[in-house]
């Protein structure tokens, strides 16, 4: 596999206990993001989402950023995935297989995909080949750090944050909601003719 | 431990990604590859911000910011699906060809089997009784008449 080779080429000469650990989520997480965009299950594609961002929060974990894990756990394994569910079961997505998941420029976007993963990689390695990430000492990311981090200097874009997902939320309960007239309607009204 | 191991990893998760954005045909799945791309930005911000040793943690505050944004994306990109999938029944990418540019004159071979083009046929006057059909061509011509007024 691709990953095993370009990132083991560099790091067989003492691999670490966190090396090994991150290589193999990594190899998990990774296999399942492919999996995500190309099983013909739509709701497959959502679980096996799931798995991908779970190992990904294993990651960080193992980079010791833990208040990052945990917000990745809350924040897309708690609510994106579910939101994506939600939009799947609201749009009748079908359960089992679904033919036209793919569209026709599928080889097209597999070329677009491997050369920019190769020409990405290749970059990577060339730059970061003796680059070596110091985990050791104090967590970096522990949620004392991140706390103070984040209320000390950047409380500016943190409060600009929160305006931008109030504006969001308002956004998107104006573009979903109906107006009053068939506030009442089920799913199955026929699509609306006044839009 | 090494550079190399969450940056190749990173970089692989956002061509992941990127494949999935360009080849899948329903809007929700492009928008979970959509995720999968931040979340390899994601990956690298963190490992990026480990290695430096920054005072200020500029990389694991902009991975949460990207989280927020994410989850604001989410949100709102879910809200369209659902307004387009209210309007036109159908959820698939290809049909929305709204703003596309005609077809040059070499592919009206294509054209007889596109449910999308102008092609005259399929019954009328069922426009208000039954479920959406998407594969109606008058009528979702005509849905797409009245979505752009």
């Amino acid at each position: 596999m691709s990953p095993l080779a370009a990132a083991a080429a560099h790091g067989f000469l003492s691999p670490t206990g966190v090396e090994i650990a991150f290589l193999l989520v990594g190899v998990v997480t990774l296999g399942a993001a492919v999996l995500t965009v190309t099983t013909r299950h739509l709701v497959h594609a959502a679980l096996w989402l799931v798995v991908a961002l779970g190992g990904l929060a294993v990651e960080y974990l193992l980079l010791t950023a833990e208040f990052i894990a945990w917000v990745q756990v809350l924040i897309y394994v708690g609510s994106v995935v579910v939101l994506l569910l939600f939009g799947l079961m609201l749009t009748r997505a079908p359960i089992g297989r679904s033919p036209d998941a793919d569209s026709g420029n599928r080889p097209a976007a597999l070329a677009v995909a491997v050369a920019a993963a190769a020409a990405l990689v290749w970059v990577v390695v060339d730059a970061f080949r003796a680059t070596w990430i110091d985990l050791d000492g104090p967590a970096q990311g522990s949620t004392r750090v991140s706390g103070e981090i984040l209320f000390r200097h950047w409380v500016l874009p943190f409060e600009a944050l929160s305006v931008l997902l109030l504006a969001a939320l308002v956004g998107a309960i104006v573009l979903s909601r109906r107006d009053g007239a068939d506030a009442g309607g089920d799913q199955a009204a026929p699509p609306r003719k006044d839009r | 431990m090494h550079l190399a191991y969450p940056a190749v990893l990173a970089a692989l998760l956002f061509c992941t990604g990127l494949y999935g954005v360009l080849a899948r045909r329903n809007a929700i799945l492009v928008l979970m590859s959509v995720e999968l791309m931040l979340n390899a930005v994601n990956l690298n911000l963190v490992a990026f911000d480990v290695w430096l040793r920054d005072t200020l943690h500029a990389g694991q505050a902009l991975t949460l910011f990207t989280i927020a944004i994410a989850a604001a994306e989410i949100g709102i990109g879910l809200a369209i699906v659902l307004m387009v999938y209210r309007n036109r029944a159908t959820s698939d990418v290809d049909r929305l060809r709204d703003t596309a540019e005609p077809r040059p004159p070499l592919s009206s071979a294509l054209r007889a089997t596109d449910p999308d083009t102008d092609a005259p046929g399929g019954p009328a006057g069922d426009a208000d009784s039954g479920d959406p059909d998407p594969d109606d061509p008058g009528r979702a011509a005509g849905e797409k008449a009245e979505a752009t007024a």
